[in-house]
């Protein structure tokens, strides 16, 4: 932990080099994210709920899955650049430090500007904790801390198993993008709107559906089940399977180059 | 110190012709070629000797020293650094040894070099007073106390490289492996870096390996000489076994070449 801040200390003399595009590249990532904002605030304009759900519940859907997002994007951004770390050497340099591999690639970027990000999450989720007309009991608030933290895991999950690729293919699948970026674009509304079928898929497959959802409907009081609440944490063993790629991945490492 | 023996390594590696039409066959049909990388190494390396590693382009001395320092894991063979074999117990072993790849840096772009060192203080848990003791002397005897405080962009190349290898240096390694130090260096630096390499080998008993193309390095450093080409070890001896007369060492090394067809 202590080698943790060590790493976030230097990030952040780095970030801060250049102060003038840091700020610019908050702001735009804020903004990225408002106007995701206003088209759902738009899209409400014209129907009242989507599939049962009100304008606050939805806006409290998408702040906690941006959150979770974001918060993976701040520190498990590594992963997204895993390809060109084989590509230039800096994994050969990762294989000759005695720490483990995952913390030192996860170390090797912290991506400051998502603070913009993770800003609009913020606002969305204290004006849908006060709007809507959820009563905010302890399990329930719990039941928040989980969800993000569970879409946290999820999606740094699914970053390492893009990054674990890169071993195979050595340079990067942008496929993965649609499990990631795809599944920020789609999680802004709770899935049950997509049909049955795309629901299965998001339980099953990829457990999009057990940290937003399932969760979700417990919050809103519309079931319960109260082991709902506990579906986040089953959810993050989504990583075990990722990581076993990764395992087999850096046994097969070829290295490039001279 | 180092027991290297039959190391093997194969490379499969995907061939085609030049051209656009090609690039689109290989698209669907790739066909692969297999590179023996490493074909049966073997040699071993005694406490604090100083080794030049050589050969041509291509022949194997970088992956020998990526399986030496944990980065590649081998096909076959047996291979142990002060009784560890790297690959298996990759953090114990990586602790014993220092790299420095002379293309690539491992300081941070953008902060002082010091930042990049106390980083490193962390990663290997140096304690507080052997940090202090070791940066105080590789700052005397590689002259940095001008630059540690400079960001690594803004060093030229000769700066940076004594920061490298004082950054490899800090946790006390035993073993010492250089790929290609001296490369791109102007006279002065490169006569600095192989005096401090000296040094440091005879004042602290470091073993030293070194990969170099430079063969006033190998004239400088090594005492010993490891010559692979095409994956074997063509020869294993001191300078003086190789050469015959008062030629130049460049000329020697290209005969050695071309007599065993590398």
């Amino acid at each position: 932990m202590k080698l943790y801040l060590k790493y976030f200390e230097i990030h952040l003399k780095s970030a801060m080099q250049f102060k003038g595009s840091f700020f610019a590249t908050i702001i735009s990532q804020f903004l990225t994210a408002f106007t995701v904002f206003l088209g759902i605030t738009f899209m409400f304009g014209r129907f009242n709920s989507v599939d049962g759900f009100t304008y606050e519940e939805v806006v409290l859907c998408y702040a906690i899955i941006l959150m979770g997002f974001g918060l993976s994007q701040l520190f498990a951004s590594g992963f997204k650049v895993f390809d060109s770390m084989i590509g230039n050497g800096q994994f050969d340099r990762i294989l000759c430090r005695p720490r483990n591999e995952i913390f030192q690639v996860l170390s090797q970027r912290i991506d400051f500007v998502r603070l913009g990000m993770l800003f609009q999450a913020v606002v969305m989720l204290v004006y849908s904790l006060v709007t809507c007309p959820v009563d905010w009991t302890f399990s329930r608030v719990l039941t928040v801390i989980f969800m993000i933290a569970g879409g946290f895991v999820l999606f740094s999950a699914l970053f390492l198993l893009d990054g674990s690729i890169a071993f195979f293919t050595i340079q990067g699948l942008e496929v993965m993008n649609v499990f990631t970026y795809g599944a920020l674009e789609h999680g802004k509304y709770p899935l049950s709107i997509y049909g049955r079928k795309m629901l299965t898929f998001c339980t099953f497959v990829i457990p999009y559906a057990l940290i937003q959802y399932y969760p979700l409907t417990y919050v809103l009081g519309r079931t319960e089940r109260l082991w709902y609440m506990f579906l986040p944490i089953i959810a993050c063993l989504f990583v075990v399977p990722c990581w076993i790629v990764w395992r087999i991945g850096v046994s097969r490492y070829k290295s490039t180059g001279s | 110190m180092i027991e290297v023996k039959d190391l093997r390594k194969t490379f499969k590696v995907a061939r085609r012709e030049a051209g656009f039409g090609e690039a689109v066959k290989a698209l669907f049909h790739r066909e692969y070629e297999y590179i023996h990388a490493l074909d049966g190494v073997s040699f071993s390396i005694r406490d604090g000797e100083m080794v030049g590693y050589i050969g041509p382009n291509g022949a194997g001395k970088s992956s020998t020293i990526k399986i030496l320092s944990g980065i590649l894991t081998p096909d076959s063979g047996i291979c142990t650094v002060g009784g560890r074999t790297p690959w298996k117990e990759r953090r114990a072993h990586v602790k014993g040894i220092g790299v420095v790849f002379g293309q690539r840096s491992q300081l941070w772009w953008d902060v002082p070099v010091i930042d990049s060192f106390e980083l490193l203080k962390e990663i290997y848990s140096i304690p507080g007073s052997v940090y202090s003791k070791n940066l105080s002397e590789l700052t005397e005897t590689l002259d940095l106390s001008k630059i540690v405080k400079t960001p690594a962009r803004q060093l030229s190349l000769g700066q940076r490289m004594r920061c490298e290898i004082a950054a490899s240096l800090l946790h006390d390694p035993k073993v010492l492996f250089l790929d290609e130090p001296t490369i791109g260096l102007d006279a002065v630096s490169k006569l600095a870096v192989r005096d401090f390499i000296k040094r440091r080998n005879q004042d602290h008993g470091t073993t030293v390996i070194l990969t170099t193309h430079d063969m006033q390095d190998i004239e400088a450093l090594a005492s010993r000489i490891i010559l692979i080409g095409k994956g074997k070890i063509l020869l294993d001896g001191t300078l003086d076994d190789i050469r015959r007369g008062g030629e130049h060492i460049d000329e020697t090394v290209a005969e050695l070449y071309k007599k065993f067809d590398v």
